[in-house]
């Protein structure tokens, strides 16, 4: 890991429509390294769908480039970006399977494309149909198959190429939460075993917690943040990061007038009981506002919002506490966390 | 008239709206088919843009299907008797019959294809497909039921058409329809011929239904 297998510069994409130009993309700078899980995160809107497209140039950028393994996909040839796009697998929300194919016929798609003689093909799809589990249903029609088969087969269908990078755009979304944590273990291991690169656009937190290396997070077309995933859940630094790691529970605050204070759990205290602690060296009650923390690759990672008592000494207290131990923490203000939506 | 001599024109009339409906429906595919494919792959958000191209085919088309039948049939007869020799009888409604049914079935393909959802076409270029493997991998296999109940109206309406043959010293069931019923009055004769049409028009459909149904994987 860590040598670039994409890397995107100064990417944009503007739509000129009748209603006039919508601009999709702006000032996109982003390296995805090879065999990492790399996630993409923002609301409806924000321009996920075509970044993810503008990858494989299905869109074609209106500025900046893409690189795929140091190679500029706006210097190629449509035949080269067709060959390249072969290196690039890509799952889809509405899956997209052939409806007049079955299974196999569906794996075996992409080997026609290239011309894989007929045998070679039909063995290789049916060990990727073996790996996604779903070698009894060669012979089925999609609409046939629940949802979450549909999108195994799918999945085998973006391997059957043999790809470097595997593109998933809200490939869960219409699944559910069950199958949804399914096809995310499937996703990951085949990144583990192949060392396949994916990439997951989501509009769901959980997505990316489950499998992502590292996320980005996209907002009105611009990267708010890039990051590891455990440095982004612990301290999210955008407003619109904040806003889908803590969630609305953050803007149905009631506030009182004493300071409040954000608590930082960046993994190292997880085994710790910091806040009875807190509690019992003080000798003084606090109320927790808030808390959001979650186990990430075993370490507990978040943060809470606590309420200092009124007692200007007692809060003190508590701070002093805190420095000691050395937790992080900051002053929450009150603007910062209430958000206008 | 006797009755074997009426049963073996009626044979006749079968035979020759047959043929007519057959040929001229083969002819009119062979160009609809790839016009109605650059319809839908030409157009502005198609798989292989060139809008010019596809606004003049379709104002061509449009052009084509306003003429009406009867005067397009006077139009093209000049070009029967160039092509095949003659003006008259039932091989030579064949071009006119070509020259209708084309652009109306290229109407026909384009809307087939465009029932096709969007994502598959999607799926196929993120796999590296060129523009021609697309038509023929997914374009038109996936469209394959649809195709099949357009043809049942297609080669219906061109059956439909081939009964005007008898204007123009034609054969066929529409022939006979008009020269006893219209000209000679005999309205038996007439009716015979249009009952015969009506089950010709109910089996063609029938067929094309069906084998749409079989054919669409999609229901099960
Ligand atoms: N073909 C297009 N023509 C015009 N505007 C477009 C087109 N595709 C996307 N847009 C616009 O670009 C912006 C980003 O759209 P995009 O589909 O990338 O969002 P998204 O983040 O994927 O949203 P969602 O989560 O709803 O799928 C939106 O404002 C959208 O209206
Ligand atoms: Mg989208």
């Amino acid at each position: 890991m860590g040598e670039s297998i994409i890397q995107i510069r100064n990417l944009g994409k503007e739509f000129k429509t009748a209603a006039g130009s919508v601009r999709a993309l702006q000032d996109i700078n982003l390296d995805i390294r090879q065999g990492e899980i790399f996630g993409i995160i923002g609301l409806s809107g924000a321009g996920k769908s075509t970044l993810v497209r503008c990858i494989n140039y299905l869109e074609i950028p209106t500025e900046g480039e893409v690189l795929f393994e140091g190679q500029s996909l706006s210097a190629m040839t449509p035949a080269q970006r067709r060959k390249t796009r072969q290196s690039m697998g890509m799952i889809f929300q509405q899956f997209n399977l052939l409806a007049q194919r079955n299974v196999i016929q569906n794996v075996c798609f992409p080997l026609e494309l290239t011309k894989t003689p007929k045998k070679e093909a039909r063995q290789r799809a049916m060990e990727l149909l073996r790996t996604v589990g779903l070698e009894e249903k060669a012979k089925s029609y999609p609409a046939q198959l629940s949802g979450g088969q549909k999108q195994r087969v799918a999945i085998a269908r973006a391997l059957a190429t043999n790809p470097k990078v595997i593109l998933c755009d809200e490939a869960t979304s219409a699944l559910d939460p069950n199958t949804t944590k399914q096809i995310l273990a499937l996703l990951k291991e085949i990144n583990r075993a192949m060392g396949v690169t994916v990439i997951v656009i989501t509009h769901e937190m959980s997505v990316i917690e489950a499998i992502c290396d590292r996320v980005a997070i996209i907002d009105q077309s611009r990267i708010a943040e890039v990051g590891e995933v455990s440095d982004i859940f612990s301290d999210p630094k955008s407003r619109i990061g904040r806003q889908l790691i803590l969630g609305d529970a953050v803007n149905q605050m009631k506030f009182g007038s004493s300071m409040q204070i954000r608590i930082i759990f960046d993994g190292r205290e997880s085994a710790e009981p910091i806040i009875s602690n807190l509690v019992l060296a003080c000798k003084v009650p606090v109320n927790i506002m808030y808390a959001a923390t979650r186990d990430i690759g075993g370490k507990a990672m978040g943060q809470m919002i606590i309420q200092l008592p009124e007692d200007e000494a007692d809060a003190n207290r508590v701070i002093n506490y805190l420095k000691t131990i050395k937790i992080p923490y900051e002053e929450v203000e009150k603007h910062d966390v209430i958000s206008h939506s | 008239m006797t009755l074997s001599a009426t049963v073996d024109m009626l044979k006749t009339g079968i035979w020759e709206s047959f043929y007519m409906t057959a040929l001229s429906s083969l002819f009119a595919y062979v160009i609809g088919l790839p016009l109605g494919v650059v319809l839908v792959v030409t157009d502005t958000d198609g798989i292989y843009p060139i809008p010019w191209l596809q606004k003049i085919l379709g104002v061509v088309i449009n052009l084509l299907r306003s003429v009406p039948f009867l005067i397009l049939l006077f139009i093209a007869l000049p070009l029967s008797k160039y092509v095949i020799g003659t003006r008259i009888g039932s091989p030579a409604i064949i071009i006119p019959l070509t020259i209708a049914a084309a652009p109306y079935i290229a109407r026909v393909v384009e809307s087939s294809f465009r029932e096709l959802d969007a994502g598959v076409i999607e799926a196929a270029q993120s796999m590296g497909a060129s523009t021609w493997q697309i038509i023929w991998k997914v374009l038109l296999p996936e469209s394959r039921p649809s195709l099949l109940l357009g043809a049942a109206l297609a080669i219906t309406t061109i059956l439909s058409y081939s009964a005007m043959a008898g204007f123009t010293g034609g054969g066929g069931l529409g022939a006979i329809a008009i020269n006893y019923g219209y000209y000679r009055y005999e309205p038996f004769l007439m009716w015979v011929s249009v009952i015969l049409l009506v089950v010709m028009v109910q089996v063609i459909q029938e067929i094309g239904t069906r084998w749409s149904k079989k054919s669409d994987k999609r229901i099960r």
